[in-house]
């Protein structure tokens, strides 16, 4: 099911086009990254699906209904460029951005308690957020972030000023609310946790979507071909002279990675290297999230 | 509607609870009361008495001079040499001199009066001697006319106006001029007041938001408009609650301030009855004055003034309340904001400005003008109140400032609404009328 769709969004601010007819959708929980350089406009769009601003084109529908009001209960959205209250308590804070979500004080009380307790911090309560540590903030930041239990979370680089310890931790919680059907929309620079974490990416790069769909078929799309081979002999002359239809990409002392150019099969490229020399080893080279990244953005 | 409540109780909440608030609100009165006492007692002790030398060559004076309060006056009529000789070894104050003359040659003398001192002499008792030196030449010149000083006490003749408005209807209505001055200064200034202290005060807490970037995830939950106007209203009654402090601080302050300083022997019945006399005729008030004042407050509908007090008040500060707002919105410091403050704050010193030019003419086009202007009404209007305008410019003033308010608060929220967002961004005024004119 679908939980949120956007459908040929357009924004144009006073100067520039900062979104040109984005669609995309984002199915029960799936976890979507959404990707992109820097500028692309993936925070506008960001604030489109959270009712910050509205689309000049287009609309976005959530469970199937047109994006309203009613709705702002179910999202919950940890921004890039984030803060706290410096000189309010952790506590009384977190209630008062759960309350504004739509959670009764009571409800409110009771979740966050539930959610100290599982980060262990609940000597935090009476702090000031300008006693806490970056990290610490973060914590309370993510807590308010998914307290009221929305059906759709927006992370936007949720693992910025955290250490590895706890980034794990936080990465762990997230697969643990995509477990319970959350759907997420996770936008970031660092690709090793998309490939980590996302089932589909969308791809913004100046103001358009340029690639889109499940992370898999994305990367089957964009194998060349390339098939890295271990060999047992050091004498790998022959490399040098390969037929027309292969191409040498790299080589090592015992190791190369040759690409197919036309459409012969990968069997045939075993009984090729078999003839010349012992193999080792054999596999298909998958490109990473980051190289399709910079191939198509380069390539655009 | 419920989240604007939780807005205006986190506002008012975070800032009552303040330390600085506790700390103003108690030190505001002793601050207020050191300020107005500080002069009073400086004055005291300058008040010792000062002797002061008449070198009066013809002892023409010397017979007239009236006995000052302060000054304590010693006559020569030696040659001045020897005078100022002993001057010179002496500690008095200052030393006059007067030219010997004849009552016939007595004007010559008004250009030809020399005063010698060790130090410089203070206006106050330039004045004071020369004062003194003026009356006795006049009563010198009336003298010559045949004159005494006592016929011309007589013939003074000292009215009280009593102005009586005839209202439209036939009724009659006496004015209320001293009383009225007081009131109209005293609620213009006080809304004057309010505007820029708790103004500014929503202006930092809209910047406070923006530098901190909390401001993002609140208008996920909430309309940057409801947190604009939360904020503005929190702080109003932020403002409400320590005017109501200040008030009852003062007076509590000053009971206890008079029952400690005055001591209770000190005090009979009939010097407190002279003292009521004297304050009054202080104040320049007429000699039947208490009766005066109470039918001078009795022709002012209180009800009314303090009614239209508390919808200028209000409105005048939501339409700059909102202003102040969407300037912190669009700055990043408090030091971009001046360049915005400005258009904002002249306005407002304006009002406080004319309304002194206004009291004196409260029917003239500029009190008019200003009085029906949303920008300077709510002080300007207030002033005049309780001169009695027509009820139709009342009427106008009030509508317009609605309106007012409607239009400043529209053009804020959309400055708001963009500005909270842009971070490093060099505002000009182009800037913030793009974010006027965007969707």
């Amino acid at each position: 099911m679908k939980v949120l769709e956007v459908q040929s969004v357009s924004k144009t601010y006073s100067h520039h086009k900062a979104l040109d007819n984005i669609s995309l959708s984002v199915q029960e929980g799936q976890i979507f990254g959404l990707l992109g350089p820097n500028g692309a406009g993936k925070t506008s769009l960001i604030r489109i699906i959270n009712q910050i601003t509205m689309p000049d084109e287009g609309r976005v529908l959530f469970n199937g209904e047109p994006l309203n009001h009613n709705h702002i209960g179910q999202i919950g959205y940890l921004p890039e460029e984030r803060g706290l209250y410096k000189k309010m308590k952790v506590g009384e804070q977190a209630l008062y951005l759960a309350q504004l979500k739509g959670l009764s004080e009571k409800e409110a009380k009771k979740a966050l308690h539930t959610w100290f307790e599982r980060f262990d911090i609940i000597p935090w309560w009476d702090k000031k957020v300008e006693e806490l540590s970056k990290g610490m903030a973060q914590k309370i930041q993510f807590i308010t972030t998914v307290l009221h239990q929305p059906k759709l979370l927006i992370f936007d680089e949720p693992f910025s000023g955290f250490d590895p310890i706890n980034a794990n931790i936080i990465k762990d919680e997230i697969l643990q609310l995509k477990e319970n059907g959350t759907s997420i929309i996770f936008s970031t620079h660092r690709m090793e946790s998309v490939e980590e974490l996302c089932d589909h990416i969308a791809l913004i790069d100046k103001s358009k979507k340029i690639l889109d769909g499940p992370i898999n078929e994305i990367k089957d799309k964009y194998k060349q071909q390339i098939f890295k081979v271990d060999f047992s002999s050091s004498n790998l002359g022959f490399l040098d002279s390969l037929p027309e239809h292969l191409k040498l990409v790299q080589q090592n002392a015992h190791q190369a990675e040759i690409q197919i150019l036309n459409d012969s099969s990968a069997t045939d490229l075993i009984r090729f290297l078999l003839d010349q020399s012992d193999i080792k080893g054999f596999e298909e080279k998958i490109p990473t999230v980051n190289e399709i990244f910079i191939r198509t953005v380069q390539g655009n | 509607m419920n989240k604007i409540i939780l807005i205006i109780k986190r506002e008012y909440l975070s800032r009552v609870r303040k330390k600085s608030f506790i700390v103003m609100t108690i030190l505001g009165p002793i601050l207020m009361a050191a300020l107005m006492m500080t002069p009073l007692l400086m004055d005291n002790s300058d008040t010792e008495e000062r002797s002061v030398w008449i070198c009066d060559e013809s002892g023409l004076f010397i017979s007239q001079f009236e006995k000052a309060e302060d000054i304590n006056t010693t006559f020569f009529t030696e040659p001045l040499e020897e005078v100022k000789a002993l001057f010179n070894q002496s500690d008095a104050f200052a030393l006059v001199h007067i030219p010997s003359s004849t009552d016939s040659t007595i004007s010559l003398l008004e250009n030809s009066i020399n005063v010698f001192a060790h130090k410089p002499i203070s206006i106050a008792n330039r004045r004071l001697i020369s004062r003194n030196v003026e009356s006795v030449i006049e009563s010198i010149k009336l003298k010559n006319e045949g004159l005494t000083r006592d016929i011309i006490e007589k013939t003074r003749a000292d009215i009280n106006l009593n102005t009586i408005i005839l209202g439209e209807s036939g009724s009659e209505k006496s004015g209320s001029t001293e009383i009225a001055l007081g009131l109209s200064m005293a609620g213009g200034f006080l809304i004057y007041i309010f505007i820029f202290l708790y103004g500014a005060m929503v202006m930092r807490g809209v910047m406070e938001e923006k530098t901190s970037r909390i401001v993002e995830i609140i208008i996920s939950s909430v309309k940057p408009f409801q947190l604009m106007m939360g904020k503005i209203i929190g702080v109003a009654l932020v403002g409400f609650t320590q005017f109501a402090l200040w008030i009852l601080l003062t007076f509590v302050l000053s009971t206890v301030a008079t029952t400690l300083l005055v001591n209770p022997t000190d005090i009979n019945p009939a010097d407190l009855a002279n003292g009521t006399e004297l304050i009054l005729q202080d104040v320049d008030i007429p000699q039947n004055g208490i009766a005066s004042i109470l039918a001078q407050l009795q022709s002012i509908n209180i009800s009314f003034l303090l009614g239209m007090f508390l919808f200028y008040f209000v409105g005048g500060y939501l339409m700059y309340g909102s202003l102040f707002a969407a300037v912190g919105a669009a700055v990043d410091s408090e030091t971009d904001s001046q360049q915005f403050m400005m258009p904002i704050t002249i306005p407002l010193i304006f009002s406080i400005i004319a309304l002194q030019t206004i009291l004196e003419n409260p029917d003239s086009s500029l009190a008019f003008w200003c009085s029906i202007i949303p920008f300077t009404s709510p002080i300007v209007m207030m002033g005049r109140l309780p001169f009695d305008p027509p009820l139709w410019e009342i009427g106008l003033s009030m509508v317009l400032l609605i309106i007012g308010f409607i239009f400043t608060s529209w053009i804020a929220g959309r400055i708001y609404r963009v500005g909270i967002l842009m971070y490093g961004q060099k505002v000009t005024y182009k800037t913030l009328w793009k974010w006027i004119k965007q969707s």
